[in-house]
């Protein structure tokens, strides 16, 4: 049974399209077949993040439109044939999304491949609740952050509220990626801790993604974090969060502060 | 130097501690406002409670304040009735010859 997960957040720049496209990449990497979709219509990023901006030809709204079948939008990934990317439409306007085209769409999908997952576009407006109604699962992107807690739980109560599951009296499973954590600023006090943002949410956790650069220069070059760089510290929570949402039971690994021996002989300086 | 770092982290609680409180306080509050439900649950109550005490005493309709508070786990109801004092007397006068 196809699986539908809707990576939302609310607020933007938290890292959704990183984590559509890192756990797409990290699923099709273990043989599963996979569709990224992305719902940004207008602001489309998840073709550029994925390096294949120059094969968009057709759209999601060409498809919901009936302009275009499913077969000739999708864009199979180069590296990584068990992948495919349905991308947002750049130039139309995001009206043109009529939740029956979309419901169609989402149909043919769940017949084609083992899991899509909806890259949402920012905000709580039309945009995402069409990218979050039809989702099993919803993996809530948030940063250890007082305005994108906020903006997160506003999603939560919106998964709760207005998805398909929901409608029917049916929960949406949700799962919490904490990103761009930086373990320094944690331990220093400065940044909310995983247990705070978890407390505050009460949403399981998923992974915690710490800040690397790494994941810049993956975008940089047009690849999933866990293509470019997949023995890097984000991929690994990425590789992590995704063995979760396959069913596994292991415990989140918290990334903790990298020391070097300079560091340590001056860690006063940093408490 | 650990007696003076003591001395002045005592004055301020570290700024991660300042975001986790500022945060449960405000979305406590935003959950109970979007929360459909618990306003017409508050409305309801409001409502019942003032019929039942006007049956025995006069109490003006602002002074009866419901708030409630949800927690992870355990609510609280928190109902404040202010009854002045000549309403009360005058309605339990009244009250007193049928009692004979």
């Amino acid at each position: 049974m196809a699986q539908i997960i809707v990576v939302t957040s609310g607020k933007g720049g938290v890292g959704k399209t990183t984590t559509t496209a890192a756990l797409g990449a990290a699923l099709a990497r273990n043989g599963q077949n996979v569709a990224v979709v992305d719902f940004d219509v207008g602001l489309r990023n998840l073709d550029l993040v994925m390096g294949v901006e120059r094969r968009v030809v057709f759209d999601l709204i060409n498809v919901v439109q009936g302009d275009a079948t499913l077969h000739q939008a999708l864009i199979r990934d180069k590296r990584c044939e068990t992948l495919s990317i349905l991308p947002a439409s750049q130039t139309r306007d995001k009206d043109s999304l009529t939740a029956e085209g979309v419901s169609r769409v989402m149909e043919e999908l769940r017949e084609k491949f083992d899991w899509i997952l909806c890259d949402s576009p920012a905000g709580i407006e039309r945009g995402a609740q069409l990218a979050m109604h039809h989702a099993d699962h919803a993996v809530i992107v948030t940063n250890p952050e007082v305005s994108s807690v906020r903006d997160s739980d506003r999603i939560v109560g919106m998964l709760d509220s207005r998805t398909a599951r929901a409608e029917q009296g049916e929960r949406v499973e949700k799962h919490l990626l904490l990103t761009r954590y930086d373990p320094a600023r944690a331990a220093r006090d400065e940044m909310l801790s995983v247990d705070d943002v978890i407390d505050i949410l009460s949403v399981p956790l998923l992974g915690v993604v710490p800040e690397s650069e790494d994941v810049l220069k993956a975008s940089n070059v047009g690849a999933p974090v866990t293509l470019a760089a997949p023995n890097s510290a984000p991929a690994k929570a990425y590789f992590e969060a995704v063995r979760r949402l396959e069913g596994e039971e292991l415990p989140v690994s918290i990334p903790t502060e990298k020391r070097g021996l300079l560091d340590f002989i001056f860690k006063k300086r940093g408490a | 130097m650990s007696f003076l770092d003591n001395f002045f982290s005592r004055k301020k609680p570290s700024s991660s501690a300042v975001a986790r409180n500022r945060l449960q306080i405000l979305l406590a509050h935003e959950r109970g406002v979007s929360g459909e439900d618990d306003t017409t649950l508050l409305r309801t109550l409001h409502r019942e409670i003032l019929e039942v005490l006007a049956r025995h005493v006069s109490v003006d309709q602002d002074n009866v304040n419901i708030k409630l508070d949800r927690g992870q786990n355990c609510s609280t109801l928190e109902i404040d009735i202010q009854v002045p004092e000549t309403g009360l007397r005058a309605q339990v006068s009244t009250l007193a010859p049928d009692l004979k």
